[in-house]
């Protein structure tokens, strides 16, 4: 609360879910509309962006293109973030071979440089945000497990979680009621990590043409494209190479602000 | 360099004069005297002990002196004399050859104070090298002769080990080496046993004095522990929250406190040997820091059930850990970390069980509150086996109260619902019940039922102590396991929370298994005592018997290695307790422990007849 | 030595698991997998292609006898053949990898000439303007993708300056000058993002490590402040600057993909996504194959730098 502007990365975190989910609702022109008598027309009025290759309105394509990475991001975030907790939860807690296993498929997954294990899906399923959502999460499944993990044997030889134990609570208990709750604080730290990267590693997709598929809005597919018409109109591949820095700029310095809050060294006041 | 006059002659004047220094700290924007005013000075060959609780400055002191504060949030005002030459205002280049040099520190935690990736040699090395400017080849020779001499066995071959290899008490050797590599003349130890065993304190200590008297260094004694103190110290400087309350000989200080805070302090330590005239627990004494007043003694009666069958019955419990090679994963060796252990418990009766880390006390308490499965043997509570009960059943009748008051509550729970967790986990009582039972709880342990909002970290160590107590009896066990339950608190608070457990005790005819290494307070609270000596009982017996007429080796030299609040009685130069290790419980697969034989010396005291290592 | 081993067996089990799974990928595919694998464009492909496909693949045979066949055909070295020019794959990874692998070594010089000392200096002088601006450049450095740095560095240099050529190759021994020109931009797009990273992380483990006890002893001991960063701060703060960066490494095995596409770097990337886009099935899962033993290789000598580094790994 000190000041607003130190925590711009919040702040400007919020306007883009606003912006993203009031897309629809916003007066802006349908993003899929050609209109091949105007290609590229410079900005005015009813476009204020200027208008694409096909005559369709920028402005609208880039806000459609920033929900359809939010809405990827998220999902394929969530979708790793539940399941690779809890396999990080349940191998901390349960440790002995079911320990071993959950961290040791960990490690296989992670023998697949990221994008590579993308591109092996889309040759098997074929490109699209179908695809493109679980192949995302599966990536990012280890990295929630290894943080869950680690933080599980932190916090699983803490007294309090003895203390559970020894008034008779259930090991489901103990693992969402008391070690949950003290490891939140680094999950929700990486899951905006994740979210970051996620953004990365799907407009790098579709920068390839393997992710989402035209002509639906995308900001790497938008860059990919834009590419073939450096010389005429070079602000095409500017735009969404801006929004797109900006975005990720903006996960990575609310995550950083996340981190900093978490931080165990932040609390403040212990009592004595 | 700086020059000290010659050790040998007659020394002109203190080697630390320290006069009018206040210290402080920057916090957000505002700047703290955490010392105000603080005046001292040490002469070669003496050894000033400032002593206070936690908060009380002492260690800043220490730190001032070497200026090692962090610059930018430290503040250092006043003088800081070494042999004559003044310290603050010094450049840092100037400094660097005065710190370990001319004086040295060494510090509490010895796990942590060495550099984990560097040989243990080469950083005793380091420091010759860079103040006596010698050849590498000249450093690791005078390193070596420092390893021998502060007797770390097999030095040659230990030279090039690194700290993960080093027990404690020998990283804390390790520490005395470097700060004495070029014979400082002023020795800062910034409580330098409190992290060790008291068997191994007392020769870490008698070790300092050794040396101190061969070099006539000028030493700094910073500690918490008045039986340190009057072990170690020639005069005594009391602080409390940064002021300098008391100073004199330690004779004095001990003899004829002169401040109420003082009187306090001395009166709040637990004294071994206070309760020869008592055969039964007696609670401490209760004194008012403003007044140095003490509140009325009181006597409790004894409630033991004797006659009845007893509450806990072990019979012949081991407890084993696998040890297995990386590679293929075989049990190579085994921690034996509980050996055939047998003793009862009567309802209404507290039996301590004491001995040294790694001796298998806190395992014991574990296997008994249902954390831990037991290898072999039978624990009976009730007459029940706990084998047969399940965790679920087993916590109505058991709980713990563990060492850490930081770590024992769970930080994301309030205070209120945390006691009432075990009533929830028990389908006990409507959630209205449980806000009242709660409230009833804390009132019962000493803290207003208002708290019950609170969350943890707004309350003291040993407010939360009453918390984790108040939790434990909530589901009104018949029995608790109280594991180093107050070896983490304060002098003062240490009394009132040992107090409040043989209150309770009263009301509500606890058994209580009070795990401690703290012989002091076990002579306090306990009716029985249990020795523990690598996994084995060596003796048990009534405390009276035990403490008064200890028969095995090891409960004497135990005994012998706690430090006396009392300066007549200093006893270690006469009992130098040898150089040995505690043994390690690791032993090889298809190891067979030796069949062991007891003595029973009076009814009840048992003793087991000591193995060949004894004699 | 025991340890040494353990690592060694690990990773050749690790190698030999990751195989296995890549040989089973195809049958991750719910239906028929050659039906899947070439319905591109919607049309249903006849029967003929089909059997000739499944054929090809060696799809016709039980399963046991084709991983016996595959694997044996590994461990030969063969990598197969591909499956749109039937060329074989071994020989054109052989050409190309060296290329991507020269391309990740300089991004990795550049990033540890800036990084690692901008990251020590940023530690020692927190809050002061150099820590600031620096952690603002880098916060902005680490996430702009590198296809977008790419990208933008054609445009500028390239479209508007006139300075660089927008990307292609020459071979060294043919045209060293240009070789290295060409090599310039790639590298530096991938070493912006890698700098920072690096920087990151030594910052922050610089900042660990400095609090702790023994560099407290350390200063105790009267030992110079440049003595006491270089061998006792740095030399602990380095461990996990370590795994990272080689985890970024290894990362890189793929992520060079988008920069030598943007740059028409002909390294593996060329090859792998025109094989994906083709639905190369072959092509692919050797290129996966390759890259993968690479990482598993690469943390393999991390993990022993480590346990060399830091006695206690190697209990």
């Amino acid at each position: 609360m000190i000041s607003a502007f130190r925590n711009w990365p919040s702040a400007l975190f919020l306007c883009l879910i606003a912006l993203s989910l009031l897309a629809p609702l916003l007066p802006i022109h349908d993003p899929l509309a050609m209109n091949i008598a105007s290609r590229f027309a410079p900005p005015s009025w009813a476009f204020p962006l200027g208008q694409d290759e096909y005559g369709r309105d920028i402005l609208s394509r880039l806000v459609w293109a920033l929900r359809s990475a939010m809405f990827i991001a998220i999902s394929a975030a969530l979708l790793s973030g539940a399941i690779g907790s809890a396999l990080g939860i349940i191998g901390g807690f349960s440790r002995g071979a079911t320990e071993v296993l959950t961290m040791r498929s960990m490690d296989i997954i992670l023998c697949f440089p990221p994008l590579l294990l993308a591109m092996l899906a889309v040759t098997l399923y074929g490109p699209g945000s179908l695809t493109l959502i679980p192949v995302l999460a599966l990536v990012f499944v280890p990295s929630f497990t290894r943080v869950a993990h680690a933080s599980v044997l932190t916090v699983r030889s803490q007294e309090y979680v003895d203390a559970a134990r020894g008034m008779g609570a259930g090991a489901g208990r103990i693992m969402l009621r008391t070690i949950l709750p003290n490891i939140l604080g680094p999950l929700i730290v990486q899951f905006s990590f994740v979210m970051a990267v996620t953004v990365v590693l799907e407009s790098g997709l579709s920068f390839l043409g393997l992710g989402v598929l035209p002509p639906a809005p995308s900001l790497g597919l938008m860059i990919g494209t834009g590419r073939a018409t450096l010389a005429q109109a070079p602000m095409l591949l500017v735009w969404p190479c801006l929004v797109l820095s900006l975005l990720i700029l903006v996960l990575n310095a609310f995550c950083d602000r996340l981190r900093d809050w978490f931080d165990p060294r932040h609390v403040h006041g212990t009592g004595n | 360099m700086l020059t000290v006059p010659a050790r040998s002659a007659a020394p002109s004047g203190p080697i630390l004069a320290v006069s009018n220094l206040t210290v402080s700290l920057k916090r957000g924007d505002a700047w703290n005297a955490v010392v105000r005013n603080l005046n001292f000075e040490i002469a070669a060959g003496e050894t000033l002990a400032i002593v206070g609780e936690s908060g009380s400055g002492k260690s800043v002191t220490a730190l001032s002196t070497m200026q090692l504060l962090p610059r930018g949030i430290s503040r250092i005002e006043g003088s800081i004399k070494l042999a004559g030459r003044e310290l603050l205002g010094l450049p840092e280049t100037e400094m660097v050859k005065i710190r370990g040099n001319d004086m040295a520190m060494i510090f509490q935690e010895p796990m942590t104070s060495l550099n984990p990736v560097m040989p243990i040699g080469d950083q005793i090395a380091e420091s010759i090298r860079f103040h006596r400017g010698v050849t590498q080849a000249q450093a690791r020779a005078d390193a070596l002769r420092l390893m021998e001499r502060v007797r770390i066995p097999d030095a040659k071959r230990r030279y090039g080990q690194f700290p993960y290899q080093f027990s404690g008490g020998m990283r804390q050797r390790v520490m005395i080496a470097i700060a004495l590599a070029c014979k400082p003349a002023l020795l800062i130890a910034d409580e330098p046993t409190t992290a060790l065993d008291v068997t191994i304190q007392a020769q870490v200590l008698s070790l300092i004095k050794e040396l101190q008297e061969e070099e006539g260094m000028a030493v700094l004694f910073i500690t918490h522990d008045m039986g340190v103190v009057a072990e170690v110290a020639d005069r005594t400087l009391v602080m409390y929250r940064g002021d300098q309350i008391e100073t004199g000989t330690t004779a004095e200080v001990f003899a004829r406190p002169a401040q109420p805070y003082t009187r306090a302090l001395l009166s709040a330590v637990p004294q071994l040997g206070s309760m020869r005239e008592h055969a039964k627990p007696h609670p401490f004494p209760i004194f008012d820091i403003a007044t140095g007043e003490a509140a009325l003694e009181r006597e409790l009666p004894d409630i033991r059930q004797k006659q009845a069958p007893p509450l806990l019955d072990v019979k012949g419990l081991s407890v084993r850990f696998d040890i297995r090679s990386s590679l293929l994963r075989r049990v190579t060796t085994r921690v034996h970390a509980v050996e055939n252990v047998s003793f009862n418990l009567a309802r209404g009766e507290t039996l301590a069980i004491v001995g040294e880390s790694g001796c298998g006390k806190s395992t014991m308490g574990r296997v008994i509150a249902g954390l831990r499965k037991p290898s072999s043997g039978h624990v009976e509570l009730d007459g029940r086996d706990l084998a047969g009960l399940s965790q679920h059943e087993l916590s109505r009748h058991v709980q713990m109260v563990f060492q850490d008051p930081f770590a024992s509550l769970n930080p994301r729970l309030t205070v209120g619902k945390a006691i009432q967790e075990p009533l929830q986990i028990h389908h006990l009582s409507s959630p209205k019940e449980r806000v009242e039972i709660a409230a009833d709880l804390l009132q019962r342990v000493g803290l207003s039922p208002e708290v019950a909002q609170r969350y943890p970290h707004e309350f003291s160590g040993g407010q939360r102590q009453r918390i984790c107590i108040a939790r434990a009896l909530a589901l009104q066990p018949g029995m608790l396991v109280a594991d180093e339950a107050v070896s983490a608190l304060d002098v003062s608070v240490k009394a009132q929370v040992v107090n409040l457990l043989m209150d309770l005790q009263q009301e509500l005819k606890l058994g209580i298994v009070f795990i401690s290494h703290d012989m002091a307070v076990v002579e306090r609270i306990s009716h029985r005592v249990a020795v523990m000596y690598l996994g084995e009982i060596v003796e048990i017996g009534e405390r009276a018997e035990v403490f008064g007429n200890p028969r095995h080796p090891y409960t004497r030299r135990l005994l012998d290695a706690v430090p006396m609040p009392d300066p007549a009685r200093r006893h270690y130069r006469r009992n130098l307790t040898g150089d040995g290790e505690l043994r390690s419980p690791l032993k090889p697969r298809g190891f067979v422990p030796p069949q062991r034989h007891y003595e029973e010396i009076k009814p009840g005291h048992l003793v087991q007849v000591p193995g060949p290592e004894w004699a | 030595m025991a340890w040494f081993l353990q690592r060694v067996a690990l990773s050749i089990v690790l190698l030999w698991v990751v195989t296995t799974l890549v040989f089973l990928s195809i049958y991750m595919v719910p239906g028929d997998p050659v039906e899947l694998l070439l319905s591109q464009d919607g049309a249903a492909p006849d029967r003929a292609t089909i059997e000739l496909i499944r054929e090809d693949l060696g799809l016709n045979k039980p399963i046991h006898v084709q991983y016996v066949e595959k694997m044996s055909a590994l461990a030969r070295g063969d990598l197969g053949r591909s499956m749109v020019d039937d060329r074989p794959i071994g020989r054109e990874i052989a050409l190309r990898l060296p290329r991507t692998l020269e391309l990740i070594g300089a991004a990795a010089l550049i990033s540890l000439l800036i990084g690692l000392p901008a990251g020590v200096v940023a530690a020692l002088k927190q809050g002061r303007a150099f820590d600031r601006f620096a952690s603002l450049v880098t916060g902005f450095a680490q996430g702009v993708p590198v296809f977008v740095v790419g990208t933008l560095m054609i445009l500028v240099l390239s479209q508007l300056l006139k300075l660089m050529p927008a990307g292609g190759f020459v071979a060294y021994a043919s045209d060293p000058i240009g070789h290295l020109k060409l090599l310039f931009m790639p590298a530096v797009a991938i070493g912006i993002g890698l700098s920072a990273i690096l920087f990151r992380i030594t910052r922050a483990s610089m900042k660990d490590v400095l609090p702790l006890d023994f560099v407290r002893t350390a200063h105790a001991k009267g030992l110079p402040e440049r003595y006491v960063i270089v061998r006792h701060v740095l030399r602990n703060a380095l461990m996990p600057v370590i795994t990272v960066f080689a985890l970024q490494l290894g990362g890189l095995l793929g992520g060079t993909v988008l920069v030598e596409y943007v740059f028409n770097w002909p390294g593996l990337s060329g090859m792998l996504v025109s094989a994906v886009s083709a639905r190369d099935y072959p092509t692919v899962t050797a290129v996966i194959l390759v890259i993968s033993a690479l990482f598993i290789g690469l943390n393999l000598v991390v993990d022993i730098l480590y346990g060399l580094a830091d006695p206690r790994v190697r209990k």
